[in-house]
């Protein structure tokens, strides 16, 4: 294990020449750019400032290695599971989201969740299931994938046989089908819009729950490696700009499908490890965008995808230590630039907290924190050993142990048989709003 | 909101926090639908009366003062259903009164399967409150069907949402269904062009104007409009994205003319602003079917370029350059390779070095599938077992 005290990468010399060069021709692009620089630079400095001052108190004395906020981040985690306030209105159709991104981040911090708040969150997300299967944004709302993901990971995490029981396999089985395209994809919803988000959704819960039939993601494969363009990366559909969430929703399904090797894996490469920030060591959503803490997770969370599937396509020359990006770059952001002092992460310095970033951030951090290859385990904790997190699975986002619990469990039972038409061509109607 | 957080389809909350809209802001629809109705007293008589008398006798109130649905008359058939969270609620919101009176009669509608013109209305109210609640877009699809409701004015409708609500998934999606249902994008492209000024990357813009462009055929004009985006802003990567998407549905790349023209466009936006990354990833993607080795007179180009246009992205394209010359031609390997991995460890070392681990990698790679067998940093050859450690896999490439 690896723990780096000191020297900081964003305190070396060299560091002032990673700003963005310009070339005399500005655009709002590299203006936006320049300001986020100048924002991580008085970031930065204030921390140097306070790493510099002889040590002679007990206070300044925590000061010199960029700590987690472990008990602040706590205390927001722990009365947000319960109470939020009505600023949380706009996410009242995700509430299984806040409770994925709430109950994955106290994971992380290796903070137990006690036994009857796990019991309301089962008995919550089971008033959320929709009675056609799937699970919805909240109670009596319709069933949507995303909510279904979000859902199906927080019992996952519960990971306890009333979570497991909550959820209907059968209908969730039929609900996949229901919102199956002929084209391989997946509408969110019924009714509702195609991007490459649905196909992780549905590979992931229907891969931990074991309801996977021959026919189900027929054709979706295909569709996924249709999202990879020129840039290298995947859009969200065929054609569009490469972003770094829909990549890991597309690489991470097929992953899930064992088909990753139908992807450019060298183009998608080269595309993820040009997405870090040479200046603020966090990673951008796009070319030529602005540094986001979410991206740790979207965009550092490809780099163990990739390294396992290039491993497994015969690859001898990948490293035994290290992921390829810049691990204590990432680790630097992240604590230096988006933790709330009150608690709760961000997207970058001057932004608001809240669960969502909180959740990738803190993915994030696990993933550059732990290197892991078959049986080898190699750690890089920027800080203090105290800010370790717990190590996450890479494609489902929740601890590995509570992956393997669950597939154990629900490979103990037997696939659902679907009881309707396997794909109904006639699900993106208008008509039908059950 | 960061579209990434669209992955969760939620909005920015800090954004909408600081959106709360004036009552005298709310469109027309909020405020008919919290009017009372007046009564016929003659104005004769009215005039003597104070205004709050007035409005007593008449029961017509302040139009700005809004009225709780379970307080409406007009509402009184309908129970409102209240939230079922359970019986310990947890990620409980603290709704508002106007929140939860709204939602628990939505739910009442949705119970009773009632399909009118006030059900309409208040799916607006709803939306207005959530625009990300995605159950009740879709019943307000299936009332506008229902109640074949004029889509013109829909359209106004999702046209002044959108404006309001750019990054949110449900509006966009939304507006595709009234402009398939009236087959009529003709206001489409102008009206993405107006919200890409406001932010030339918003993500759902531009997946709904590569619908509208591929649907509708509307493929002439889209390439003049590229090139003003990027007049505007030469980093524009959506602009980019969208330049590929147009000449690869139209002309496609295969004719050495347009290659040429794009190839040479390129090499131009490149002498303008050589560290702008997303040109010499456009440079790559366009020539790299073909192999970028093929292009003549391309890597002396990049060389020249080298002298005064030196940039980390340039010396990544010789790289690229070098292996498709490795892998399509067989003179000259040791050579080519050497350049190749000097180039690498220059990078890893000093010109890239935030992607140090990817330029040892890709050394390695080269290393290992071009170098000779006899080479003196040779790194595990294919068939030894990766799991056993060996700090020679460490090694940047030679100099």
């Amino acid at each position: 294990m690896e723990s780096v005290s000191s020297p900081l990468r964003c305190f070396g010399e060299c560091h002032t020449a990673e700003k963005y060069t310009d070339d005399g021709v500005e655009t709002v692009t590299s203006v936006e750019q320049r300001k986020v620089e100048r924002s991580i630079q008085e970031v930065v400095s204030v921390y140097k400032q306070i790493h510099s001052l002889p040590h002679t108190t007990a206070v300044f004395a925590t000061m010199t290695e960029p700590t987690l906020l472990r008990d602040q981040h706590y205390q927001y985690l722990k009365k947000g599971l319960r109470h939020l306030s009505d600023a949380y209105e706009c996410l009242d159709a995700s509430r299984p989201w806040l409770c994925y991104w709430i109950l994955h981040s106290l994971e992380l911090l290796e903070e137990p969740v006690p036994t009857a708040i796990a019991s309301d969150v089962c008995k919550f997300l089971a008033q959320c299931q929709s009675p056609t299967g799937g699970f919805a944004g909240g109670p009596c709302q319709a069933a949507h994938l995303a909510p279904t993901y979000a859902a199906v990971n927080a019992l996952c995490i519960i990971g306890t046989q009333e979570a497991y029981n909550i959820i209907d396999r059968e209908k969730l089985l039929s609900f996949l089908f229901s919102v199956k395209q002929p084209d391989g994809s997946f509408v969110m919803h019924i009714g509702g819009e195609v991007d490459v988000r649905s196909t992780y959704c549905a590979a992931s819960v229907a891969s931990l729950t074991n309801i996977m039939t021959p026919t189900l993601f027929q054709d979706t494969p295909t569709w996924i490696v249709s999202c990879q363009n020129w840039e290298g990366g995947l859009g969200g559909v065929p054609g569009l700009e490469a972003h770094g969430g829909y990549t890991f929703c597309g690489m991470a399904a097929l992953v899930i499908l064992g088909k990753e090797h139908m992807l450019d894996l060298k183009s998608l490469l080269r595309w993820v490890a040009s997405r870090q920030m040479r200046y603020e060591g966090g990673f951008q959503g796009r070319c030529n965008k602005l540094v986001d803490g979410c991206y740790s997770f979207w965009q550092a969370g490809l780099l163990p995808l990739l390294h396992r599937a290039l491993f497994k396509g015969g690859d001898s020359t990948l490293s035994l230590q290290k992921w390829m990006f810049e691990q204590q770059a990432l680790q630097e952001y992240i604590l230096l630039c988006c933790q709330n002092p009150a608690g709760g992460l961000l997207d970058k310095p001057g932004k608001s907290r809240d669960f969502y970033h909180t959740c990738y951030c803190l993915s994030g951090l696990s993933v550059a924190q732990h290197f892991g290859n078959m049986d080898l385990h190699h750690e890089l904790i920027v800080g203090r050993e105290e800010n370790r997190l717990a190590p996450s699975h890479p494609v489902y986002n929740i601890c590995p142990e509570k992956v393997a619990q669950a597939i154990q469990h629900f490979h103990q039972l037997p696939v659902p048989v679907p009881a309707q038409k396997e794909v109904s061509s006639a699900c993106n109607t208008t008509a039908d709003h059950s | 909101m960061t579209s990434m957080s669209a992955i969760t389809q939620t909005s920015d909350l800090t954004n909408k926090a600081a959106l709360i809209p004036l009552a005298t802001e709310r469109p027309a629809y909020y405020r008919m639908s919290g009017i009372e109705e007046t009564s016929n007293v003659s104005s004769e008589f009215q005039e003597e009366r104070s205004e709050v008398e007035v409005e007593e006798e008449i029961g017509y109130e302040d139009p700005f003062r809004y009225v709780f649905y379970r307080d409406r008359k007009e509402w009184a058939d309908l129970e409102p259903v209240p939230q079922d969270d359970g019986p310990n609620p947890v990620v409980k919101i603290a709704y508002s009164d106007k929140f939860t009176d709204v939602y628990d009669y939505f739910r009442a509608l949705l119970k009773n399967d009632e399909k009118s013109d006030r059900a309409l209305l208040l799916t607006a109210e709803a939306i207005e409150l959530n625009a990300a609640n995605y159950t009740v877009w879709h019943y307000r699809r299936v009332l506008l069907q229902a109640l074949e409701k004029d889509l013109r004015e829909e359209m106004r409708y999702i046209t002044a949402i959108i404006e309001d609500q750019p990054k949110n998934y449900q509006v966009w999606h939304h507006r595709r269904m009234v402009v398939e249902w009236l087959n009529d994008p003709s206001e489409e492209l102008e009206f993405i062009a107006e919200i890409l000024s406001q932010d030339a990357k918003n993500y759902h813009a531009w997946q709904h104007r590569q619908w509208v462009i591929k649907e509708y055929k509307l493929w002439d004009s889209e390439l003049e409009y590229v090139e003003q985006l990027l007049e505007e802003d030469v980093r524009n990567n959506s602009a980019w994205n969208q330049r590929h998407y147009i000449i690869s549905h139209t002309t496609g790349y295969s004719d050495p003319a347009i290659l040429n023209r794009e190839v040479q466009y390129s090499l131009k936006q490149i002498k303008k602003a050589p560290h702008n990354e997303s040109v010499w990833n456009y440079l790559k993607g366009i020539l790299q079917d073909l192999g970028l080795s093929s292009h003549p007179g391309l890597l002396e180009q990049i060389l020249e370029l080298k002298e005064t246009h030196c940039s980390p992205y340039l010396l990544g394209f010789l790289v690229d350059i070098y292996e498709d010359f490795l892998e399509n031609t067989l003179e000259h390997h040791e050579e080519v390779l050497s350049k190749a991995l000097e180039l690498c460890e220059l990078l890893a070392r000093e010109k890239d070095t935030i992607r140090r681990e990817y330029w040892s990698y890709v050394g390695r790679s080269l290393q290992t599938k071009y170098g000779s067998s006899d080479s003196s940093t040779t790194t595990s050859a294919p068939g030894i077992d990766p799991g056993s450690a060996s700090v020679h896999q460490e090694t940047p490439c030679s100099s």
